[in-house]
Parts: C-alpha cells; sequence; structure tokens
C-alpha cells in the first residue's frame, strides 16, 4: 500500500509499478473526458488536437464559467466546479482510449469492468478511483483550465487541466489484473444468500 | 393568499442554487452514524473524503457536486391561495433557467434523440413539475431536488405477482443494490414504490429515495419492511463508492400504495449520497427558506 508522487505524462513503467490500493497524487496536467466526447472521438471519426499520450483522463463534465481570455483563462473558461461522473457508461472506450490516444490512466469512480482491466493489462494502464460526490474538494486541486478542444460539446468538451496535488486517489484497479471492484462484486455476491435467509426469504 | 409569481421564479431560482450548495442536517446526521458505526478502513477513508467535500462545500460556497442533475420542483398549494396555475410553472421553470444562466451551473439537459443542449437546465417536460395540495392555510411550498444521474441511472421496475408475495420484494431489493454496486455513489438512500400502478410505483419510489432520513413510511407495514430491508442491504458489504465495507446505503426507505389484486409491483430509485433538497415557503409575510 505505497504512495505514488506522479507528474504526467507517465511512463508504462511507472504505471507498472501500480498495485490495488496504493494512493496516487498527480501533478501538471489532467484531462477532462466524457460520454459525449468518447461518443464522438470513437464512434464519429473525429479527433483532438491534443497529445493524450502517457496522460491521465477524467471521467467529467465540469460546471465553468465562459469569461475573457487572459493569462489566468487561457481557455476563456474560469472553473466554477470539477467534479467525477460514473466510469461504467464509458467502459467500451477505454481500450481505443489506450490503443489509439496513447492514455495511461484514468480517473472515475465506481469502477470499470473486466474489458477495462484486460487492457489495463495489456497495454499498461490504471484506474484511480476518486471519491464521488466530492466535486468541491476537487475542485481546489485544479489550479486552471488550460485549453478546451471538441468544445461544441460543452459541458463534455475534451478539457486540459492544470492541477496541482490532485489526490490522494486509490489504485482500484491496475496493470496486473487486480480489481478492487470485482473482489467486492464477489464478496457481495457471496454474501447474498444469507441476507435474503436472514430477511426469511424462501430459496 | 394571492401568490407573486416573481417571488415563485426568485424562489425557484434560488432553491436551485442552495440545494446544490448545502446538504440538508438529516443527511449530515446519517453521515456521523454510518462513520461512527464503519469497521472497513478503505470505507472509513472515503466517507471521511465525504465529510471533508461537505466542510468545503460550505467554505468556498461551491457546489458540493458537478452533477447539477435533472432539476425537479414539487410544489404544495395551500388552503386559501390564490394562483394562476400555468403562470406558477412558468414562473418555476424561468427560476430554473435563470439560476442556470446568471450562476452559472452546468445544464445537464439535453434532448433525448438529438442530444442537445440548450444550456437552460429546461427542455421538453423539464424542469420536472409536480404540483399538489396541502392542508395548510395560506402557504405554498416549493421543495427543489437536483436529481444526480449517477444514482438516477439505477432504476428498477419489476411486475411481480401476488403469488410471489413480500419475499419478491425482499429479493428484489438487494438484487437491485448489487446490481447498483459503486455506481449509484454509495452510500445511497434506497427508494422502494410498492403497489400501485408501475408509474404509481417508480414515482413512490423517488419520493421515498427523496425523503427525508429518520422519517419512517406512514404505513406500519411499510415502515417495519422498511427496518428489516436497512439492515439486510447493509450486511451485503458493497460498501462507500462500491469499494467494500458496512456503510452501503443510509437507509431503505419505502412509500406504498393500494394496489390490484393481481397485482405486486416494486419499483427502486436510488439517491446518492449527495442527498440534495432545499424547500421554500411562501407565505403573506414572505418567503423562508429550509430543507
Amino acid at each position: 500500500m505505497a504512495h505514488h508522487e506522479l507528474d504526467t505524462p507517465v511512463s508504462e513503467a511507472q504505471i507498472r509499478a501500480l498495485r490495488v490500493n496504493d494512493t496516487v497524487t498527480l501533478q501538471r496536467t489532467l484531462f477532462g473526458i466524457r460520454d459525449a466526447t468518447q461518443i464522438h472521438l470513437f464512434d464519429r471519426g473525429r479527433t483532438t488536437r491534443f497529445d493524450l499520450r502517457g496522460h491521465a483522463v477524467i471521467h467529467t463534465a465540469p460546471n465553468v464559467k465562459k469569461v475573457d481570455k487572459s493569462p489566468e483563462h487561457p481557455a476563456g473558461y474560469a472553473p466554477v466546479c470539477i467534479g467525477t461522473t460514473t466510469s461504467d457508461r464509458m467502459e467500451r472506450f477505454t481500450r481505443p482510449l489506450m490503443e489509439q490516444n496513447g492514455v495511461r490512466i484514468i480517473i472515475g469512480k465506481g469502477g470499470l469492468r473486466d474489458e477495462s482491466l484486460r487492457a489495463f493489462s495489456d497495454l499498461g494502464g490504471v484506474y484511480l478511483a476518486i471519491v464521488g460526490g466530492t466535486a468541491a474538494l476537487e475542485t481546489t486541486w485544479i489550479e486552471q483550465i488550460e485549453d478546451v478542444d471538441l468544445d461544441d460539446l460543452n459541458p463534455e468538451s475534451l478539457w486540459r487541466f492544470r492541477i496541482r496535488d490532485f489526490g490522494p486517489l486509490l489504485v482500484a484497479m491496475d496493470s496486473h489484473g487486480g480489481s478492487l471492484y470485482r473482489e467486492v462484486q464477489k464478496d457481495s455476491a457471496s454474501r447474498r444468500a444469507a441476507v435474503l435467509a436472514g430477511l426469511g426469504v424462501k430459496a | 393568499m394571492k401568490v407573486d409569481l416573481q417571488s415563485v421564479e426568485d424562489a425557484a431560482k434560488e432553491l436551485y442554487i442552495r440545494a446544490l450548495k448545502v446538504l440538508p442536517p438529516d443527511i449530515k446526521q446519517g453521515f456521523a452514524r454510518l462513520d461512527a458505526s464503519e469497521t472497513a478502513p478503505t470505507a472509513k477513508r472515503v466517507l471521511g473524503t465525504m465529510l471533508t467535500n461537505i466542510r468545503v462545500a460550505e467554505d468556498t460556497d461551491n457546489l458540493l457536486c458537478q452533477d447539477t442533475g435533472v432539476p425537479i420542483y414539487n410544489v404544495w398549494i395551500g388552503r386559501d391561495v390564490d394562483v394562476d396555475g400555468p403562470a406558477l410553472k412558468q414562473a418555476v421553470r424561468r427560476g430554473c433557467e435563470r439560476a442556470t444562466r446568471e450562476y452559472p451551473l452546468r445544464s445537464s439537459v439535453v434532448h433525448p434523440l438529438t442530444r442537445k443542449n440548450d444550456h437552460t437546465s429546461c427542455g421538453i417536460e423539464v424542469p420536472v413539475i409536480h404540483i399538489d395540495f396541502s392542508d395548510t392555510a395560506e402557504q405554498l411550498e416549493i421543495e427543489m431536488i437536483p436529481k444526480g444521474s449517477g444514482s438516477e441511472n439505477n432504476s428498477f421496475l419489476k411486475m411481480a405477482i401476488p403469488a410471489e408475495g413480500i419475499d419478491a420484494i425482499k429479493a428484489f431489493v438487494v438484487d437491485c443494490v448489487l446490481a447498483a454496486g459503486g455506481k449509484t455513489c454509495p452510500p445511497t438512500i434506497v427508494g422502494v414504490g410498492l403497489g400501485g400502478t408501475s408509474d404509481l410505483a417508480v414515482a413512490l419510489a423517488k419520493r421515498a429515495a427523496t425523503r427525508e432520513l429518520g422519517t419512517a413510511c406512514a404505513d406500519p407495514d411499510g415502515a417495519a419492511l422498511e427496518k428489516q430491508l436497512s439492515a439486510a442491504v447493509n450486511q451485503l458489504g458493497v460498501g462507500p463508492q462500491g469499494l467494500g465495507g458496512d456503510s452501503t446505503a443510509f437507509a431503505v426507505q419505502i412509500e406504498l400504495a393500494a394496489t390490484h389484486i393481481t397485482m405486486n409491483p416494486i419499483a427502486v430509485n436510488m439517491q446518492c449520497h449527495s442527498a440534495r433538497r432545499a424547500r421554500a415557503t411562501l407565505t403573506p409575510q414572505g418567503v423562508s427558506y429550509g430543507f
């Protein structure tokens, strides 16, 4: 259960060193991505001018305020409230995001499934769990909205955030086949019969 | 009492922003209760982060969660209240749109086919506005609930049959909690709607999921089942965020209605740990805000 401080972008070796139950704090750059962003990238053939190789993406669509472009707000957006959405809906995009764009870290809540776990194992990736519904806190880890692409999809644009001390985040799925979600799901399923028996439900 | 529609519009705006920022006291007490009894170390840390977030939101005057949800307004019109009904609904809608544009909030509302976002938090039939009547004289109450999608996407309906009995209800609730896992942002309030028709059961489940914690189902049999199921779902080990632990749900809450001799409808709707709601009371003395 080691703690890791990582500056993005990261190398495959840095990701392979992470194990479930480790914690990670990220520095520098983080990309925001969501359902519509990935539907347009992977189903509708659109591309991004951002280089995501070795980078971290977070499943998000932020609350932002449109402002004049300035050194403080180079993208013309000020952050209002930035948090994390449920990852499960974006399960099928994990592999293309890694294969086509070189992403190595996905941050989300609620976990991803077995196909993502295989992609993490095959390609060297990791899923970091953030605590969903804690956006006020998360917003304090974001210094600036540096840039934005695919902004016709707003708020589901592709966002580039500058971050500081982003975490600690929990390594919940690693590149060695480890998944805390799968462990919990197995454990919960094994308790079902006893819980129903306790409720007097006839098998 | 003659209702001033500008006050309704202003309240509808204020309520949306208030609901997004400050959790009701019953939910905070629910957190304190779960935090005190949680035994798993990871779960304990997750609950600690949620408690920190509640403080940070209040200290920085920010939204608790980025999900502004689907806006729902529940309106109760008391006795001796003079109000133009259609104009009341328009005033609520204007308030919802103003909150979104003026704060500004993320509009989370899109057309279901084109996925077009008007950036107003409004669209066809949205905000959802329910209008009912109350027994209180000269009073108009408005409750605002921003219903987050992570929990709303885990909504379930089963048209069970009488021969399956209460066992079907118990098994369905347990299976819904297992199916939802960490996707609903647990700890949740598991709302269960029993009886009625299919649509009424679903509406009751939403009412149950957004009911104040610590209150009981008005029907004694429903209240007894709430207690049993509340204890049971927290033995499943799903835990906060689906990462394991004792704190899967604050409670299972039930609302029920009479049903047909051949029917046994069961609906489940979940509310995430950011169980936000706010209330405005309009009287001849003015507007007051609470939960």
